[in-house]
């Protein structure tokens, strides 16, 4: 649930925040942690690395077919040669959405999620929900999601046990020939790289269905 | 080990917990909770998977009772005190007897901290000798195995026939990584199983499920 504590700085502080406070304070004192290195640390996950990146590589694999054959083939290497390297990025699988065949991703046994180019998951990943049922019943979980899938759809499940990390490539909706990538990008939603939704519609295409 | 983290399959937690415009972080201790768990974990002091079986370790009741940023925090302060590196004292109250200590040979320095993230700690491990005892599309039966200690073959999938659909290379072995052998490493495979191999006749039509498990997991049919 949302806090915030940022109206109340007379208040005694909440158990969480002085537990934290006292774990850091003591970490420094003993010259184990760099208090300027944890705000690093926030500012790269909070500001600096999120679903942009992912969305770059989706609409790079849409529009450039060798991409799209490497990102098969390697994504690690594909990925990398975008600059999207690192922690919870090192082993990188990109799965692909087609016609019948639909992929979602989960950690059932914690929270292993592509850092690198999702940034942070959010809470529903992390849930003991999602975790729980998207192996079981996903399509139940899609329909959580407003994603109703074809009878007859394939739905694989990816659930992260090693350090590989899985990224689904969304199918490229229709109505968008000839936008660039960045417009392309734009349509590539968080959620349809888990697999729990689709990419947007273009604006102008707004009379598909 | 069979942790309260092992939830795949379980149907009693409810609906998702979805939140429009969600924020990265809900409260400032979980900003830092995350940045602590990180910056420790560059002492080297332990593995991402010794990491993860603290939290697994943590008691049931206490593991579901607690947000996410929660375990990870009690999950650190039980690894920094096991490797001796705070007394549960000094994490009380922050106080720390006797002079400062020199920083430690490994502490995380503010101006390193954009490279090692963007380094990462990759996985794999070169394979010598050893040459993958499977061949893709190659049917085999997961253990049923029940071990003390970590591993990441998840119970609803122990014992269950798959087929092997991806190679993924030659990768450091969880079970041994979280008890201090940092070395060992195995191949490890991309195994699909079909839903109603899990999960009986109540399956969700047309459903797999995929999961990394390293070799020793996995015997042939």
């Amino acid at each position: 649930m949302p806090h915030d504590h940022a109206s109340d700085p007379d208040n005694t502080l909440d158990p969480m925040t002085a537990r934290v406070m006292a774990l850091e304070t003591a970490l420094e004192r003993k010259g184990l942690v760099d208090p300027a290195a944890l705000d690093r640390i926030i500012e790269t996950y909070e500001h600096r690395i999120g679903p942009r990146n992912g969305a770059q590589v989706v609409a790079r694999a849409w529009s450039d077919p060798e991409f799209a054959d490497w990102l098969r083939r390697d994504a690690t290497a594909a990925v990398a040669s975008l600059g999207y390297t690192g922690r919870q990025g090192e082993h990188i699988v990109a799965v692909f959405n087609e016609p019948g065949l639909h992929n979602l991703v989960v950690c059932t046994l914690c929270s292993c999620y592509p850092w690198s180019l999702l940034g942070l998951p959010p809470t529903w990943y992390k849930s003991p929900a999602y975790r729980a049922r998207a192996v079981i019943e996903p399509r139940a979980v899609l329909a959580e999601f407003g994603v109703d899938l074809p009878d007859g759809t394939r739905v694989v499940v990816w659930d992260s046990t090693s350090e590989v990390r899985y990224l689904v490539v969304p199918e490229r909706p229709t109505g968008t020939d000839g936008l660039d990538a960045d417009a392309l990008a734009a349509l590539v939603t968080r959620d349809s790289m888990v697999g729990t939704g689709f990419a947007s519609k273009p604006q102008a295409a707004g009379a598909e269905g | 080990m069979n942790g309260a983290h092992d939830v795949g399959g379980m149907q009693s937690f409810g609906p998702l917990p979805l939140e429009e415009n969600e924020p990265v972080f809900h409260a400032d201790w979980e900003r830092r909770a995350l940045a602590l768990t990180l910056a420790a974990g560059a002492l080297g002091h332990w593995t991402l998977d010794e990491g993860r079986h603290a939290r697994e370790s943590l008691p049931p009741a206490v593991y579901f009772g607690s947000s996410y940023y929660r375990i990870w925090l009690l999950a650190l302060e039980s690894l920094l005190e096991r490797h001796n590196l705070l007394s549960a004292e000094e994490m009380r109250t922050g106080e720390v007897a006797g002079p400062r200590p020199a920083p430690h040979p490994r502490q995380l320095r503010a101006e390193s901290v954009a490279g090692v993230l963007a380094r990462g700690g990759p996985a794999d491990r070169p394979a010598g000798d050893s040459a993958p005892r499977f061949d893709m599309g190659q049917e085999v039966m997961t253990r049923v195995m029940n071990p003390r200690g970590h591993t990441r073959l998840p119970r609803y999938a122990r014992g269950k026939r798959g087929r092997i659909v991806a190679l993924r290379g030659h990768h450091l072995f969880p079970d041994k990584a979280a008890h201090g052998d940092r070395g060992a490493a195995e191949w490890l495979y991309g195994v699909s199983f079909e839903g109603a191999e899990l999960w009986g006749a109540g399956a969700e039509p047309g459903l797999a499920v995929c999961i990394d498990a390293w070799e020793s997991y996995l015997e042939p049919l």
